[in-house]
């Protein structure tokens, strides 16, 4: 078909319109991934309204609205949401997603689709965006194995390797048969989920359709080192399991057995084409000779022209369905790009379907590769020029003409920092010769030169340079025209970044260029007061030695100072000093909770929470709890960090309740300081009977070491005496989990709004080396994170990541180890109980008073109710109801209140 | 509104501001009852305030009650400035306020009531 302008049919279904009304095209799609997503995103964007409007339909088999395929993997590890786009686009009239609405029948002849559930979906235009499905391995055994391709897949691989660790008491092992992406990607995937993973590939080396040979050399020395074990050059030729049906190995053609707990498939991706091809064989069978038919690809898929049209008026294909030039493209960046074109023809424009680059870039922390264009050097002329260090795992080529000018296609393992700036760059000329783009080769002097305007800079969502430099500059189609100064604010407006994400540092550099161009700072100040960002600050006063906040705002600040600056400078004197928070002025910097050593409640009221190291804890220090609450009448609960908490205390009777549970030989818990909170331990080895390591004695000598050191943010641990992982270590700051020779060590887990699971940093360390590494993480942490950002985030937005911060924590590459291990052995020296130093001064008691003229009265706008035997705060209207202004209640602890401080 | 005087004045005189015109003056503590940019609750005439010396002596009081959630709690905030402003953020969820009107700067929102304070021999009085 030529012009879908004119190809809208007068079917029979269709409204007989008037002359002057056209009517309303009809628009099925069936699928519902990213290439289903996007087509809707690009249709409402260009208006649903225009010439009649248009009614999309998309029919999906899925239960979930479209999902970022892409991103799977973050599904392993945490419930993420990988909805694409906003949800309420859904929402936009004109627009109908059903979900769980499989299509089972086309007839293209009457324009129906026909749903598994008795549906019939009349259309005008119909798109085909039924993807792929992941291949299945012909081999006996193959119905034990599983793949890897829907969050459903994942799903169950995350539920079923932690059932294993349960049943077996070990660390299971997973065979991924597939050394390509998405092999690789899942044997990562079972690492992160605690897993030992195998890869198996018939063919000698990994992403060998990507990769030559000499870099995949590279790569296997990469993944060996990452802890994968590879099996390459030889085919699997059965799954076999024990007589229980339970999965044992892989048995290959060498009649080796690789022993294997579960086995995931990861060898390739069909086209979902059987809807088309039911309808080729359908015409063939009623003899329509003549019309026009789908053809299916080479290997498989629908057939289309460079308009996306196929050779059925009205129906599109577009995503990893469609066979174009020969071939099914299993890449995001493709099916974007055709979505966006249906929908352009759709709403009768010209665009074409330009080809496309096959690039693809590992998404794997510390296994760096890239690979792009004509990777293989099968141009006529073609020249490669190569560096490669097998030994470190290195491996950079730049494919060029001839001529050495015009860039080619490339390879980078180990290290693809170039592939990034030459990316974009692909079939240009080359700003400079093309040896200085192997940075590993230690002569890459690449110039820093400008990407041209119409350089792809996010291939994914074919983002131009220029694109990006308009929005930046307010002259683009971002909403309100509001020139964006951020990195989140560009990806909102040209979605450039918002798949795959390897273009991000690229953004970031562009967007750093035009800000500087434009005479704006990127400012990294904290506030108002102080221009340096958190680490420039805590330099600085290390440096400088400096102990007071008017010396620093001296030399660094204006004003007085905000809620922002005080408690940041507290926080870094805390840090470098571990000195009384409350002494020489700093008092008054600190935050609410550190102003008090209590962590303040809705009400005003303070909640009291003492140190119970590792969770363990004796009856007779419990009875003293017990006791405190009781005569205090505070409300009490258990903490999700194994300790009690006391709420409900007032502020003048903080020193005496602490007074009380320091004589009975406890200490402050310092549940209020941004600072080590706790850490969290199962029995272990002590008692449990899967217990590989004393979880317990490590989680208390970690708390001991570690205590009333303030960060950052606050910061927790978690110990597990095995992989079972009951103290839930993953969800940690730190986590520290127990193997039959050691301790693995996990860091950068978060609870909280953005949930993060650890990754692992070491394995199998003694508790020497153990300690010595989290004592690094955290110093280095503590120098270099902002102001509230937690171990998550810093070590994600880190320069290098997770991979940098395992090379100053494990390798020592900025040589400052034994600086971080000597401030953290200073803090440890110098550590104090907080609130026994509190209850020996009087003049630090002073502060603890309800009013400055009547230390005596009571706060009688504190009021509690009684409810499940406990206090709680009254209500604004339960308090009106009560009296407004009634001292408190007898309920609050008389004996106590009338002792006054 | 502070005026600092720091010139010793006659207890008479003391006596006769408690009253000027419609306000009155009410001695609270003394001045080095205070420290610098630590708040402190008072109990004037049943109603809490807050109060806070900042590192020049000037002393503001604004009232207790944090509007945006009624706690008490004010004067356990922490001072600072905004431009040339001395400010008081609430410790409960970090509204700042103008310390010298009660006004209301990161936002919208209902402004504290603020009290005007006097030293008057080293006795820090509000009118309330
Ligand atoms: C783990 C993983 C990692 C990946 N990483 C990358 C990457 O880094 N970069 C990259 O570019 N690509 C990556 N990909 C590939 C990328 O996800 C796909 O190219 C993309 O999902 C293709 O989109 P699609 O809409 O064409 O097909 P699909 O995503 O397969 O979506 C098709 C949808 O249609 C539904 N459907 C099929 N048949 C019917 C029917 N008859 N009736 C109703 N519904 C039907 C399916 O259930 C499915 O929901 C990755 C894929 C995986 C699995
Ligand atoms: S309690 Fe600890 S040692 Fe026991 S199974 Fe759980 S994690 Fe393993
Ligand atoms: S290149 Fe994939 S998100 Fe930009």
């Amino acid at each position: 078909m030529s012009n879908p302008r004119q190809s809208t049919p007068a079917t029979d279904s269709a409204t007989p319109t008037a002359d002057s009304a056209p009517a309303v095209r009809r628009v099925v799609v069936v699928g519902g991934g990213p290439a289903a997503h996007r087509f809707v995103e690009a249709m409402a964007a260009r208006g649903l309204e225009g010439s009649g409007g248009f009614e999309v339909t998309v029919l999906t088999e899925e239960a979930h609205l479209p999902y970022d395929r892409v991103a799977l993997s973050k599904a392993l590890l945490s419930d993420v949401d990988l909805t694409l786009g906003e949800a309420e686009m859904w929402d936009t009239p004109g627009v109908t997603l059903k979900t769980g609405a499989k299509a089972v029948r086309l007839d293209s002849g009457a324009r129906v689709v026909h749903t598994e559930d008795g549906g019939e979906h009349p259309y005008d235009e119909l798109v085909l965006a039924t993807g792929s499905s992941a291949a299945r391995l012909p081999i006996a055994g193959a119905d034990k194995s599983y793949v890897y391709r829907t969050l459903e897949d994942v799903w169950f691989l995350r539920a079923e390797i932690a059932r294993l660790a349960e049943d077996l008491g070990r660390t299971p092992a997973v065979a991924v048969i597939g050394g390509g992406l998405l092999g690789i990607e899942a044997a990562a995937g079972a690492q992160s989920l605690g897993a030992e993973a195998a890869i198996i590939d018939g063919s000698p080396w990994p992403m060998n359709r990507q990769l030559d040979e000499g870099a995949g050399q590279a790569l296997t020395r990469l993944i060996g080192a990452k802890g994968f074990t590879m099996h390459g050059g030889v085919f699997p030729s059965e799954i076999v399991a024990d007589e229980t049906g339970a999965v044992t190995g892989v048995l290959m053609a060498d009649e080796r057995v690789i022993p294997a707990d579960l086995v995931v498939v990861a060898i390739g991706v069909r086209p979902r084409d059987e809807l088309v091809r039911a309808a080729v064989d359908e015409a063939g069978a009623a003899g329509e000779n003549g019309s026009a038919t789908f053809e299916v690809g080479p290997r498989g898929g629908v057939v289309i022209d460079e308009t996306c049209a196929t050779g059925v008026d009205g129906v599109w294909a577009i995503g990893e369905v469609a066979s174009f030039g020969g071939m099914c493209l299993g890449l995001v960046a493709p099916a974007n790009t055709m979505a966006e074109i249906v929908a352009d023809r759709l709403h009768g424009g010209e665009a074409t379907f330009p080809g496309f680059d096959t690039a693809t870039k590992l998404k794997l922390s510390g296994v760096d590769v890239a690979s792009f264009g004509d990777a293989f050097a099968q141009e006529p002329g073609a020249l490669e020029i190569v560096y490669a260090d097998p030994a470190r795992g290195v491996y950079q080529k730049v494919v060029t003409t001839d001529d050495a000018r015009t860039l080619l296609g490339g390879i980078f393992v180990g290290d693809a920092t170039p592939y990034l700036s030459l990316r974009p760059l692909l079939g240009r000329e080359l700003p400079a010769e093309p040896g200085a783009f192997l940075s590993a080769a230690g002569g890459g002097d690449a110039p820093e030169t400008e990407l041209p305007d119409d350089a792809i800079l996010c291939s994914c969502n074919n983002v131009a340079a220029g694109t990006l430099r308009d929005a930046v500059n307010a002259c683009g189609t971002c909403e309100g025209k509001d020139p964006v100064q951020d990195v989140a604010g560009l990806k909102a407006c040209t979605r450039a970044g918002t798949q795959c994400g390897s273009c991000v540092p690229m953004i970031k550099k562009l967007l750093e260029a035009e800000l500087t161009k434009s005479g704006v700072t990127v400012s990294k100040a904290l506030c108002e007061h102080i221009s340096l960002s958190r680490q420039e600050l805590f330099d600085a006063i290390r440096v400088l030695e400096l102990t007071s906040f008017e010396d620093i705002m001296s030399r660094y600040g204006t004003g007085s100072g905000c809620d922002i600056c005080k408690p940041t400078i507290a926080s870094i004197l805390a840090s470098q000093h571990s000195a009384y928070v409350l002494d020489a002025g700093r008092g008054t910097l600190q935050d609410t909770n550190d102003r008090a050593l209590a962590n303040m409640q809705k009400d005003g009221t303070y909640s009291v929470v003492p140190r119970i190291p590792g969770g363990e804890i004796t009856p007779e220090k419990l009875g003293v709890i017990a006791a405190v609450a009781q005569k205090y009448n505070l409300y009490t609960k258990i903490t999700g960090g194994q300790r009690i908490d006391m709420f409900g205390a007032r502020l003048e009777q903080l020193p005496e309740i602490w007074k009380e549970l320091i004589d009975a030989g406890m200490e402050s818990g310092q549940a209020y300081g941004k600072s080590l909170r706790t850490v969290k331990s199962c029995v272990g080895s002590t008692w449990c009977r899967y217990g590989q390591q004393d979880s317990v004695g490590m989680a208390i000598q970690l708390e001991l070491r570690y205590r009333g050191l303030r960060s950052p943010h606050k910061l927790k641990l978690g110990v597990s005496g095995c992989a079972r992982e009951c103290a839930e270590a993953r969800g940690k700051d730190v986590g520290v989990i127990a193997t039959a020779d050691g301790w693995n060590l996990y860091v950068g887990g978060n609870g909280g709004a953005t949930p993060a699971h650890a990754q692992l940093l070491a394995k199998d360390l003694d508790d020497e080396t153990l300690i010595k590494y989290i004592d690094r993480y955290f110093m280095y942490y503590i120098r270099t994170a902002d102001r509230l950002q937690r171990t998550a985030r810093w070590q994600e937005e880190l320069d290098g990541g997770l991979e940098h911060v395992r090379q100053v924590v494990v390798e020592d590459s900025l040589g400052i180890a034994e600086d971080l291990e000597a401030a953290m052995a200073k803090h440890v020296d110098n550590y104090e109980d907080e609130w026994a130093a509190t209850l020996a001064d009087p003049e630090r008691l002073r502060r603890f008073r309800s009013f400055v003229n009547a230390p005596d009265a009571l706060d009688d706008s504190i009021v509690h109710v009684a409810e499940r035997d406990q206090i709680r705060p009254a209500t604004e209207r339960e308090k009106v109801s009560l009296g407004a202004s009634i001292p408190v209640r007898p309920s609050a602890a008389p004996s106590a209140l009338s002792e006054g401080v | 509104m502070t005026i600092t005087a720091p010139a010793p004045v006659d207890p008479a005189e003391l006596e006769r501001s408690a009253t000027d015109g419609l306000r009155s003056w009410h001695s609270v503590c003394s001045l080095d009852d205070l420290e610098p940019n630590w708040g402190e609750a008072a109990l004037v005439e049943g109603r809490q305030i807050a109060l806070f010396r900042l590192a020049t002596d000037e002393v503001f009081a604004v009232e207790q009650r944090d509007p945006a959630t009624e706690a008490h709690v004010m004067a356990r905030g922490i001072v600072g400035s905004r431009g040339d402003r001395p400010t008081i953020a609430s410790p409960l969820h970090k509204q700042v306020y103008d310390l010298r009107t009660g006004e209301r700067l990161d936002g919208p929102g209902d402004a504290l009531a603020a009290f005007e304070v006097r030293v008057v021999n080293g006795i820090v009085q509000v009118a309330a």
